[in-house]
């Protein structure tokens, strides 16, 4: 394990590294429009004055970080959590779909998986609709679940959960069958030899030996679900999430705020693969195959 | 009903491949007493692990007659009739030395308390007292072998069947695991099938020692190994242990096709 300390340098380097291109970016993005007005005003700018206009745009083509992070605080700690206007409560709109979609689409994909390695007619027609599902865009996609489950009188919470439902049981499956397949033959043969039933098979072997498979693909589906959520907020009329914020963001040229809510969904996708691979360290600690 | 613990009748397994038909064995003719110590040695592709996996039912045969305790290799293994040592341990990784030998209480149904005398006395017979905590990358190969052991007898089969299962293990360890094995089987009285490919070792345990060669898989010998049933590791250095061996190498030779 590298130790956490040594991990600051090289960190910090590549954060500030990134910080310097953007700035360099705003600056040559921005200056266009600032130039416009400034001629438009009959003004001469200085290099500083330039420098300075590009930094402070209300409606920059590419924002600043000192803008996205005034924003970012302003909507997060100035704003109570019940305000429109918090990006804590969008976030959680987003949060909530996305967690709904996350169990749905892990049970579905483990369940999937266990009918794919036990049943043969399964193994040979599931996965490639499985497949064929992940290829058609989801953006062309949402718009139609939400309008079918509205007309059914399901609306809010759970047509969202269905489209991060449907990012994120793929993942799931695909690495649930490597796992319940990682057993080797002798393995196999071992509780053969105990004339083990297929459950007991399941639950003494196939199951356990799955789990760090179960934990990869987990995370992927985590982050995959944040994206159905989002990408479900968009045809809803933008009403909350972080979809919404990004849309009305876009409507209105407010870059600051779609910048802000792409960090706000960052960090929430951060801090579920995080949380998951936590649950990871523990499980696999609990089950003695962290050395 | 026969009162052998093997019997094999015209027993043959041939399996199709691109270049024709591979006659893994052919018409081998075997009965194990019960209470024999059984070794059976030959080169590779001899089919002595697959006529151990016949008898075990991992494998079907495609001629002749296998009874394992009078009963099809199927009914001998619901009756319980056989553990199985493979070339590796196998231990499954998550669970504890104790949780590893429990398994096939678990999946048989014994009950707990039950379980957990059984487990402590395998234990205690491998000479694995004190690691019941302990993870399989925890202990030596040598150890995880024993705990695997440990796994195949806890539940009172009374045939035993070993397939070259100190073959990836160092000589020291082997001696070593050898001598409790013989130790452990006249403590037991089990009859026990052994496959290797060393012949010291065939010799050193075997009261019976089956010599194989390859195709088409068949029983080229039988030797009856007559040193005493005490042996310690020196009487591997005695000519009567050397004379055996020489006949096992001679029938090998006579086998032929060792040319790899």
């Amino acid at each position: 394990m590298i130790k956490v300390t040594a991990l600051v340098l090289p960190v910090t380097t590549v954060v500030l590294a990134i910080i310097g291109i953007w700035y360099l970016f705003a600056f040559s993005l921005n200056s266009q429009w600032a130039e416009d007005q400034a001629a438009r005003a009959g003004v001469e700018l200085t290099a500083t004055e330039l420098w300075a206009a590009t930094m402070s745009q209300d409606r920059p083509r590419l924002a600043t970080p000192h803008q996205v992070a005034a924003e970012l605080w302003d909507t997060t700690i100035n704003k109570k959590v019940t305000s429109k206007r918090s990006l804590i409560f969008h976030g959680w709109v987003t949060l909530s779909a996305t967690l709904l979609g996350f169990v749905i689409g892990t049970m579905l994909g483990i369940l999937l998986a266990i009918g794919i390695v036990h049943n043969r007619a399964m193994n040979l027609s599931v996965m490639p609709w499985a497949i064929a599902s992940q290829a058609i865009p989801i953006l062309a996609l949402a718009p139609m679940i939400i309008v079918v489950l509205h007309s059914v009188g399901l609306s809010g919470l759970l047509p969202k959960a269905c489209i991060s439902a449907y990012l994120s049981f793929f993942p799931v499956v695909v690495g649930m069958v490597s796992g319940f397949r990682s057993p080797n033959q002798m393995s196999l043969d071992l509780l053969d030899t105990y004339a083990a039933s297929r459950p007991q098979i399941f639950w003494k072997l196939r199951l356990p030996a799955s789990m760090p498979y179960l934990f990869t693909s987990l995370k992927v589906g985590a982050a995959a679900s944040l994206v159905g959520a989002i990408v479900g907020e968009l045809p809803t009329g933008a009403v909350a999430g972080l979809g919404a914020r990004l849309l009305v963001g876009s409507y209105y040229g407010q870059t600051i705020q779609i910048w802000s809510a792409l960090f706000a969904a960052a960090a929430l996708a951060a801090l579920l693969v995080g949380l998951i691979g936590l649950a990871q360290k523990v499980t696999l600690r609990q089950m003695g195959m962290a050395r | 009903m026969s009162e052998h613990a093997i019997s094999a009748v015209d027993l043959g397994l041939e399996f199709p491949t691109r270049d024709g038909k591979i006659e893994a064995l052919q018409q081998i003719n075997l009965e194990v007493e019960s209470g024999e110590f059984i070794a059976l040695i030959g080169p590779s592709g001899c089919g002595k692990t697959t006529f151990l996996r016949i008898v075990a039912a991992l494998e079907k045969p495609t001629s002749g007659v296998i009874r394992v305790n009078g009963l099809s290799p199927e009914e001998a293994r619901k009756a319980r009739s056989y553990g199985y040592v493979f070339q590796a341990a196998g231990l499954y990784p998550w669970r504890s030395i104790a949780a590893n030998v429990r398994l096939p209480l678990e999946v048989m149904g014994f009950d707990r308390r039950e379980r957990d005398d059984r487990v402590r006395h395998a234990l205690d017979l491998v000479g694995l007292s004190g690691f019941e905590k302990q993870f399989p990358w925890q202990l030596s190969g040598g150890m995880q072998q024993r705990a695997s052991i440990a796994r195949a007898l806890c539940f009172d089969a009374d045939i035993l069947l070993m397939d070259e299962p100190f073959g990836a293990l160092d000589e020291i360890v082997r001696d070593h695991l050898n001598e409790q094995l013989l130790a452990l089987w006249q403590k037991t009285g089990k009859t026990v099938g052994f496959v290797t490919h060393s012949i010291p070792e065939a010799v050193y345990l075997a009261s019976r020692i089956v010599v194989m060669s390859p195709r088409p898989g068949r029983i080229t010998a039988v030797i009856e190994n007559d040193l005493p049933t005490e042996r310690p590791l020196e009487i591997r250095d005695s000519s009567e242990f050397i004379a055996i061996a020489q006949k096992v190498r001679h029938a090998l030779r006579a086998g032929g096709d060792a040319h790899d």
